[in-house]
């Protein structure tokens, strides 16, 4: 094979023409789009370039720091919460024996499962002005603070129990063999063995958290009471007064927190090293009783809390009228009564789910190989890290409202998506991105570039490492992302809410317009048979995953 | 050669399919025009309105996008530069004048607007907009919780004040829903801006949240989570219909209202659709559609009597100046900002 020029083989040149095209693919994905609507802070509402005159007005309103700190404060408190219970969590379920190991793997993703709209019903039926558990709050309201809190550390606890069981999954056991031969005590080898190797995991959980919670707007408006955050200003500026500037200006700040969980995840990655080396032992827990047993309790306890939420939004769907007639019906599964659409949303949803999860699938996980195994071209690999980061910070209705700007733009060649079910496929891809992409660099950096090297010196094309090696390494991963992202196209609402058309209309956004008519019961009901939808997907994934580990993960057993 | 045999053959397959498709689907396209309108009417409405609209007008379909009022404002203004909607069905007349200010609709007057009562039409002619129906703010008062605390029922605007209702009333937030900011304006204009501002600075004591939709407080009124919701009239109407123990008071100063209007999008290509779906929504049939959810529509002859709708609420509107609303709305949204939103505002 001729050399084309001293240090770029074939294989790097694929892999460059292969980024530049991921680069090209997010930027019209998600930087064009959000760059139509984000352009309009610089603009009156005629259109008018007015330079930094909305942000001087902006920045001259008192509210704006009470909501930037109050999204500061609830993010930060939600962070603290979620992320070391998921990381107990992720623990018990990857490095300790514990009984019905699939069961407790799976409750832990039932937030996920269900749009934010079901904890909100079930928290006030829980701790409402009716509710049942009303007298544990002692005269205090859910409506606010605690109740975002609540609510929040609900809906974040799957996202951050993801990212750190893959953190925590793969480990080398020579590792812990090595600390054990010399005498370390346990608590020195969880902070210098198992801490330090989950600790890209751990950034990335409370990024991702911290995020959330900051652009989530969803939670803030069922249950925040007056408690003002940056998210529903930007509702306020956009749906309630159609000032599409000021709503382009609080979304730029918004994106604040993401420019900073950029710039911390470019410092940590640099000194990350990678954990499965080539002749790594994998880390197999062996039984102990006492950890074992405090094991089984922690996550028994979280498990209750979660089964205790989605089960008061199962029987709030099967109630008559709350709360003054609470005799039982299956009326509220009727949808065509309360919704014109009936179960054709339902469907829509299903379809719409099934594509975002294969191609976004293909897409995250590629993607995010090709930033990481690409050599050199650091400059292009950090536009694509920087995209791939920009979509978690973006408030949903701010990505929506830019899908509208940039593909219904007239001459735009990309129109023909617009009105379709691709543009929901796309968007929703869009959307999610960033904890997919996190969730495949994590597993990706766990896998020593020795393969790589290996591979190279032995002239097998890269691509075929990639097929044969490292995605089926990654394959538990990779279904990770799938079940991700279609449980999310299930549930998300905020974006898509501006992009559906006559035909494709989704039951997410259906399950809103109907709670938002009064008709609470059913709503929770279209709410449980989306959790149950994405349930039995799940339980799919994990027989297929056992399945798959059998044969595929053979090489982690010893 | 078989190959170029075996490629014109396939060819021949190819385009001979095209075609059976095309012949397939041609008088399908013919015989219906798809009608693309949004609205923002309650979902039950939607099928009882289209089988209506269709069964007089067989060529047409009509094809919903249905979200709250302002989803579809902020969508339509989105699309405006490569507009989606032919037409708009059901949407406040806030914001379908604010549409006709951004040059987006096709003024048409309808066959039959004349008969409407004055307040439903535009006042300009052609109407770029004409009305349908109007809602109304009223207060809903549970009754079974007002029992319950024994809190008595209140009769005016006035009332809300007392400190019988701390931390028991809910309203929309104004900044964030249109019906909030017919509200506060009604108040504005019904006592006069000093004394209305007065009036919130008092009744902000018995505010225990300001809710982000108009339709929310008469709901949470209705379940108990609220004692008193202030907010759209027909949910409250509603949820006592499926047995909610709520009363629907129209305090004697007067009520703030909107309407619903019909609109046709500018630059539709089912221009002529679009206009036999604006002459059918001034029709006594369309009207007789309306008044089974709302008590005022706009023809003068329907007789619009919903069931569990306070029958004293028509006379009770307000003499509405919806220019001065529109033209002041960003001074008073600002200024009711600073006054009580959020901690800005702390409470005594």
């Amino acid at each position: 094979m001729p050399s084309v020029k001293v240090g770029l083989s074939r294989d790097d040149l694929v892999m460059r023409a292969g980024v530049v095209l991921l680069a090209g693919l997010l930027l019209v994905m998600v930087g064009l789009p959000l760059w139509s609507l984000l352009a309009k802070g610089f603009q009156d509402q005629d259109g008018r370039f007015v330079g930094l005159t909305n942000y001087v007005s902006y920045f001259s309103t008192p509210a704006l720091f009470n909501s930037a700190l109050n999204s500061l404060h609830v993010a930060a408190v939600s962070t603290v919460i979620v992320v070391p219970l998921a990381f107990l969590y992720a623990y018990a379920l990857t490095r300790t024996v514990l009984p019905l190991r699939w069961l407790f793997q799976g409750i832990s993703l039932i937030p996920i499962f269900a749009p934010s709209l079901l904890p909100g019903l079930a928290l006030i039926y829980l701790f409402g002005t009716q509710g049942f558990f009303k007298a544990l709050l002692g005269g205090g309201s859910i409506y606010g603070f605690d109740g975002i809190v609540i609510a929040q550390v609900f809906y974040c606890f799957p996202h951050a129990t993801l990212i750190l069981v893959t953190a925590l999954a793969t480990a080398d056991a020579r590792l812990y063999e090595a600390a054990d031969a010399l005498g370390a005590s346990k608590l020195r080898v969880f902070f210098t063995v198992t801490l330090p190797g989950a600790k890209y995991g751990l950034i990335s959980a409370a990024l991702v958290v911290f995020t959330l919670v900051m652009t989530d707007f969803g939670i803030a408006k069922v249950i925040g009471g007056n408690f003002n955050v940056l998210a529903t200003d930007v509702y306020k500026q956009v749906i309630g007064q159609q000032n599409f500037s000021m709503g382009a200006v609080v979304g730029m700040v918004l994106l604040a927190p993401a420019a900073l969980a950029f710039v911390v995840d470019r410092l940590v990655q640099r000194k990350q090293v990678a954990l499965l080396t080539a002749r790594a032992v994998p880390l197999v827990p062996t039984p102990k009783p006492g950890r074992d047993f405090l094991a089984t309790l922690f996550c028994t306890v979280v498990a209750i809390g979660i089964l205790a939420i989605l089960g008061m939004a199962i029987w709030g769907s099967l109630i008559k009228y709350w709360p003054y007639n609470l005799s039982l019906t299956l009326d509220n599964y009727d949808f065509a009564k309360v919704d014109a659409n009936g179960w054709d949303s339902y469907w829509n949803s299903v379809e719409m789910a099934v594509g975002a999860a294969f191609f976004g699938t293909a897409l995250t996980f590629t993607g995010a190989w090709l930033t990481e195994k690409t050599r050199g071209f650091y400059a292009m690999r950090s536009v694509v890290q920087l995209l791939a980061f920009l979509p978690m910070a973006v408030p949903g209705l701010v990505l929506g409202l830019g899908y509208i700007f940039f593909f219904n733009a007239p001459g735009n060649p990309l129109g023909f998506l617009y009105a379709t079910m691709g543009i929901l496929m796309v968007n929703t891809v869009a959307h999610f991105y960033t904890v997919g992409h996190l969730t495949a660099t994590t597993a990706l950096k766990q896998i020593d570039p020795e393969f790589e090297s290996v591979s190279a010196s032995l002239k097998v094309p890269i691509w075929r490492t990639f097929g044969r090696v490292t995605a089926p390494i990654c394959l538990p991963s990779i279904l990770d992302i799938a079940i991700y992202l279609f449980v999310n196209a299930m549930t998300t609402v905020s974006s898509v809410i501006f992009l559906y058309a006559p035909d494709t209309k989704l039951a997410s956004v259906a399950a809103v317009n109907i709670e938002e008519a009064g008709t609470t019961a059913a709503a929770a009901a279209l709410c449980v048979v989306i959790v149950l939808t994405s349930a039995a997907v799940k339980i799919v994934h994990l027989l297929a995953d056992r399945f798959l580990l059998d044969r595929l993960q053979a090489w982690r057993r010893r | 050669m078989i190959d170029s045999t075996l490629l014109r053959r396939a060819m021949l397959a190819g385009v001979t399919a095209l075609a059976a498709v095309g012949i397939a689907a041609a008088p399908a396209l013919a015989q219906k025009t798809r009608l693309t309108v949004y609205t923002a009417l309650e979902n039950d409405q939607l099928d009882p309105f289209k089988k209506a609209f269709e069964a007089d007008n067989p060529g047409i379909e009509i094809a919903w996008v249905r979200d709250s009022t302002g989803v579809v404002t902020a969508k339509l203004i989105a699309e405006k530069d490569n507009p989606r909607a032919d037409a708009i069905w059901g949407l406040a007349a806030s914001s379908t004048a604010l549409f006709a200010s951004m040059n987006m609709l096709e003024p048409y007057t309808p066959k039959g607007a004349e008969a409407l009562k004055p307040m439903f039409r535009s006042g300009k002619t052609p109407d770029p907009w004409v009305g349908m129906d109007a809602y109304l703010s009223l207060v809903c008062f549970n009754t079974a919780e007002g029992k319950k605390g024994n809190k008595p029922v209140p009769a005016s605007w006035a009332d809300l004040t007392k400190p019988d209702y701390k931390d028991s009333i809910v309203m929309p937030n104004p900044a964030s829903s249109g019906t909030g900011y017919l509200t506060i304006a009604a108040w504005l204009q019904i006592m006069g801006e000093e004394a209305g501002w007065k009036f919130m600075d008092a009744l902000h004591q018995n505010i225990a949240q300001y809710i982000h939709s108009g339709s929310a407080p008469c709901v949470q009124a209705a379940k108990g989570e609220r004692l008193i919701g202030i907010g759209l009239d027909m949910r409250g109407a509603s949820e006592k219909t499926k047995g909610a123990p709520i009363d629907l008071i129209v305090p004697k100063e007067g009520l703030g209202w909107e309407l619903e209007a019909t609109a046709i999008v500018k630059g539709t290509k089912n221009l002529e659709a679009a206009k036999k779906l604006a002459d059918w929504a001034v029709t006594k049939k369309a009207n007789e559609l309306y008044a089974k959810t709302y008590a005022v529509v706009a023809l003068p002859d329907v007789k619009a009597a919903p069931v569990n709708y306070p029958v004293n609420a028509e006379p009770a509107m307000i003499k509405n100046d919806m220019e001065w609303m529109a033209k002041n709305r960003e001074r008073i949204l600002a200024e009711w900002t600073k006054r009580y939103d959020g901690k800005s505002a702390p409470k005594k």
